[in-house]
C-alpha cells in the first residue's frame, strides 16, 4: 500500500464523481428528498393510533383486562402490555422510543369491587402532543363509562372508581418518527452510494477495459479499493452532516452529535464498498451485476430500520432484519445518537466490522485485474 | 542484437478451443515486428500472453528477459501497452490522464510534452468522454509511454480510425523506433505493417505461416511479376500458340507471369505482331497483402476475414 498511489487514484475517483450530476444527487440530495418526504408523511398521519405501553399491576385481574380491552376498541390508542420493574418505567418508555405508557396500580377491581377510587398514572411525551391528546381522551373517556356503570352509578355524591392521577412526563430525551427517521436516512445512504455506484463500476470497468488497463500500472488491488473506501467514507460523512441538518434545523428533531457515531460513519461505507466490489466481481455481465446488486441492496434498504423502527416489525420480519448488516449500522447509530447506550451500540459495530473484514478480504481475492485463465 | 522478446512452443488452449498452437519468434531488441493474421487466428491472444495479462498453456515466453505472468509487476514498469480500443474514465481529462499515470509510475514525464508528442495537446483538458476514437487511441498511446517503456506493445493501435488519424498513430511509432524503443505491433492492416516494420510474421489458425521482412516474404511466398495487357480474349489464345506460355484473360485484361524481365520484352513484341488492338500494359508485383490474401482468405472492407470461424 502506498500512500501517494491511493491519493492518485483518491483524485480520480473524487473528479469521476464530482463531475456526474446523478452521482451526486442520488448522494446528497437524495437523502433530503426522502427525509422531507417521510418527516411530512409521518408527522401528520403518523399519530393517528399511538400505542399506549400498559404495565398491569393489578395482576391482569379481570375488571383490569375489561378496562384495557374497552380502551384498545376506541381505536385512539393500541394497547401493548408489559413486564418490568415500574420505579423505571419513564425511563424504559422514553429509552424504547415509546411516547405513552400507563400503570394500573396494584387493587384495581378490589376498589372497584368497594366503591373506592384507584389513580390510574399516564406518561406522556409533551413534544408530541396530538399522541397526548389521544391518549388522555382515550383513558378519561373510558373511565367515565367505567364510573357510571359502577355499583354506586345513580348516586350523586358517589367517588368515582378510576381517576386519573396527575401526569408524567415519559423519561429522559423524547424520541418522535424523525429522530429515528435521522440514524435511518444516514444508514440508507451508507448502503446505497457506495452500492449502486461499485457494483455498476466493478462490471462496467471490467468491459471497458479499464481494470485490465490499471493491471498494466504500479496500482495494487487493494489500493484501488481503499481509495473508493476513503470517499465513501468523506461522502457519508457529508451527507450525515445534510441528514441531520435538515432534520434538526426544518423538522425539529433531537439527536446528540457524538463521536460514537464516528466508527459507523468510517465501517459502515468499509462494508459496502466491498459489498457492492463482491457482488459487481462475482456476475459476468453488467445487466447480472445490477441485479445481483439490487437483490442484495433493496430488502436491506427497508428492513433494516431505515425508514420503519425494527422495533415494530412483526416477529417473523425482525428476525430477517436482525440478519442484515445494515440492521447493525443503524442500531449502533440510534443506541449513539439517541439512546446513550455504549454497549449495545460496541456490540453493534463489532459485528459489522467482522462482516466487513471478512467481505473486503473476499472482495480483494476474488476481483481480479486480469483474467485468470 | 540481444531479443527483447523470445517466443519458443507457444500454446494456448481454452476449455474447447485452441487459440495458439506452437508458436516460435524473436523481436529483436530496438525493432518494430508486426504481428498480422485475420480476426480469430491467435493474434491478441498472443499479445496479451506477451503483456502478462493471460496464462499460457505451454511453451516459454520472455519479454526483456523476465516472465510475463509470474513477473508481471517486474515486467509492466519496463514495458508499454495500447490494448485494442482503449477505454478510460468517462470523466478525467487527458491532462489529469498523465498526471495519474505518472504518479502511478512515479515518473518524472511532463505531461504537456508528452499529449504534445502524440498531438493531443490541444485536446488536454477534454473529458476522456468526449474525446473521438482517435483520439482515444492517442490517449492511450501518450500513457503507455508514461513510464518510458523499453517494449511497446499495440494491439490494433488504428482499428477504425480515420486515414489521419492513423498516419498520425504511425508517425509516433515511427519515432518510438527512432529512440531505440522495441515495438510489437498487431494488425490486419497490410500496408500498415508493411509501411512500420522491420519483420513481419503472419499467424493464421493460431500458427506462424511466415515470417521475415516483407520482402522476404514476397520472394518465398508470393506469385512471379505479371504482364497485364487491356486487350480482347483473342490475344491469351494467340500468345499461348506462338509463345507456347501460360496466358489467362480476366477482368478485360490478359496475364501473362514473367519468369524473367526480358520475357516482357518478348511478349510485347508478340502482341505486335497479333496485329490484335490493345490498349495499355502494366507489369504487376505480389504486394504483401497479395500474399496475405492468397495465404489466409479474402478481403472484406479493408478487414480480412478468417477462412475458419473463429
Amino acid at each position: 500500500m502506498k500512500p501517494a498511489r491511493i491519493g492518485a487514484d483518491l483524485r480520480v475517483v473524487v473528479r469521476s464523481y464530482t463531475r456526474n450530476p446523478v452521482a451526486l444527487f442520488f448522494s446528497l440530495i437524495f437523502p433530503i428528498i426522502l427525509i422531507g418526504l417521510f418527516g411530512l408523511i409521518f408527522s401528520t398521519i403518523g399519530s393517528t393510533s399511538t400505542t399506549l405501553i400498559v404495565l398491569n399491576e393489578d395482576h391482569d385481574s379481570p375488571y383490569s383486562q375489561e378496562f384495557l380491552s374497552a380502551l384498545d376498541n376506541t381505536t385512539l390508542v393500541s394497547v401493548q402490555p408489559v413486564n418490568v420493574t415500574p420505579s423505571d418505567f419513564g425511563t424504559w418508555l422514553g429509552q424504547n422510543g415509546y411516547s405513552a405508557g400507563m400503570i394500573i396500580p396494584d387493587g384495581f377491581e378490589a376498589n372497584a369491587t368497594n366503591n373506592s377510587t384507584t389513580n390510574l398514572t399516564l406518561f406522556v411525551n409533551p413534544e408530541d402532543a396530538t399522541a397526548e391528546g389521544e391518549v388522555v381522551s382515550a383513558v378519561q373517556g373510558v373511565a367515565a363509562s367505567f364510573n357510571l356503570e359502577a355499583k354506586c352509578g345513580h348516586a350523586t355524591d358517589c367517588a368515582p372508581v378510576i381517576a386519573l392521577a396527575p401526569l408524567h412526563n415519559v423519561g429522559r430525551p423524547i424520541y418522535t418518527y424523525i429522530d429515528y427517521l435521522i440514524p435511518g436516512l444516514i444508514g440508507f445512504s451508507i448502503l446505497t452510494s457506495p452500492m449502486f455506484s461499485l457494483v455498476e463500476i466493478s462490471s462496467s470497468y471490467r468491459k471497458q477495459g479499464i481494470f485490465r488497463q490499471l493491471s498494466l500500472t504500479p496500482l495494487t488491488r487493494g489500493e484501488w479499493l481503499t481509495a473508493r473506501v476513503v470517499w465513501y467514507i468523506l461522502l457519508t460523512f457529508v451527507a450525515a452532516l445534510i441528514v441531520i441538518g435538515t432534520g434538526v434545523y426544518a423538522f425539529g428533531a433531537h439527536v446528540t452529535l457524538t463521536l460514537g457515531m464516528v466508527p459507523f460513519l468510517v465501517v459502515g461505507p468499509f462494508f459496502f464498498v466491498s459489498l457492492g466490489m463482491l457482488c459487481g466481481t462475482v456476475s459476468k455481465t453488467p445487466e447480472a451485476a445490477a441485479l445481483i446488486g439490487n437483490i442484495v441492496t433493496f430488502p436491506m434498504m427497508f428492513l433494516s430500520g431505515t425508514f420503519f423502527q425494527v422495533s415494530s416489525f412483526p416477529p417473523d420480519l425482525a428476525a430477517v432484519a436482525h440478519a442484515m448488516p445494515l440492521y447493525y449500522v443503524i442500531d449502533g447509530m440510534n443506541q449513539v445518537m439517541l439512546f446513550q447506550n455504549p454497549g449495545r451500540a460496541l456490540s453493534d459495530l463489532l459485528i459489522v466490522l467482522a462482516a466487513s473484514i471478512v467481505v473486503f478480504a473476499l472482495a480483494v481475492r476474488l476481483f481480479q485485474w486480469r483474467e485468470e485463465r | 542484437m540481444a531479443a527483447a522478446i523470445e517466443v519458443q512452443g507457444l500454446v494456448k488452449r481454452y476449455a474447447e478451443v485452441v487459440a495458439v498452437a506452437g508458436v516460435d519468434f524473436d523481436v529483436p531488441a530496438g525493432t518494430v515486428f508486426a504481428f498480422l493474421g485475420p480476426n480469430g487466428a491467435g493474434k491478441t491472444t498472443t499479445v496479451e500472453i506477451l503483456e502478462g495479462l493471460r496464462r499460457r498453456t505451454e511453451g516459454s515466453v520472455a519479454v526483456l528477459g523476465l516472465d510475463p505472468w509470474t513477473e508481471g509487476e517486474k515486467l509492466h514498469r519496463r514495458i508499454g501497452v495500447i490494448p485494442q480500443e482503449f477505454g478510460f474514465f468517462d470523466k478525467i481529462t487527458p491532462k489529469e490522464a498523465v498526471e495519474y499515470y505518472r504518479t502511478l509510475f512515479g515518473s518524472a514525464v511532463d505531461p504537456a510534452e508528452l499529449l504534445a508528442r502524440v498531438e493531443l495537446l490541444d485536446k488536454a483538458d477534454a473529458r476522456f468522454d468526449t474525446l473521438s476514437g482517435g483520439q482515444k487511441q492517442k490517449l492511450g498511446l501518450a500513457l503507455s509511454l508514461t513510464n518510458d517503456p523499453e517494449v511497446c506493445f499495440l494491439d490494433e493501435p488504428t482499428t477504425g480510425l480515420d486515414p489521419h488519424a492513423r498516419r498520425a498513430i504511425w508517425s509516433v511509432i515511427r519515432s518510438l523506433r527512432g529512440d531505440g524503443r522495441t515495438v510489437f505491433l498487431t494488425t490486419h492492416y497490410l500496408d500498415e505493417a508493411q509501411q512500420l516494420a522491420d519483420r513481419v510474421a503472419i499467424i493464421h489458425g493460431g500458427r506462424i505461416i511466415a515470417s521475415g521482412t516483407p520482402g522476404e516474404i514476397i520472394r518465398a511466398n508470393g506469385r512471379p511479376a505479371r504482364l497485364r495487357v487491356a486487350a480482347p480474349p483473342e490475344l491469351a489464345g494467340f500468345l499461348r500458340k506462338e509463345l507456347g506460355i501460360e496466358a489467362r484473360f480476366e477482368d478485360g485484361h490478359v496475364e501473362v507471369d514473367l519468369g524473367d524481365k526480358r520475357d516482357a520484352l518478348r511478349v510485347l513484341s508478340a502482341i505486335e505482331r497479333s496485329g490484335i488492338t490493345w490498349d495499355s500494359f502494366t507489369t504487376q508485383d505480389d504486394t504483401l497483402e497479395d500474399v496475405f490474401v492468397r495465404m489466409v482468405g479474402r478481403m472484406d472492407d479493408g478487414a480480412l476475414k478468417s477462412e475458419v470461424p473463429p
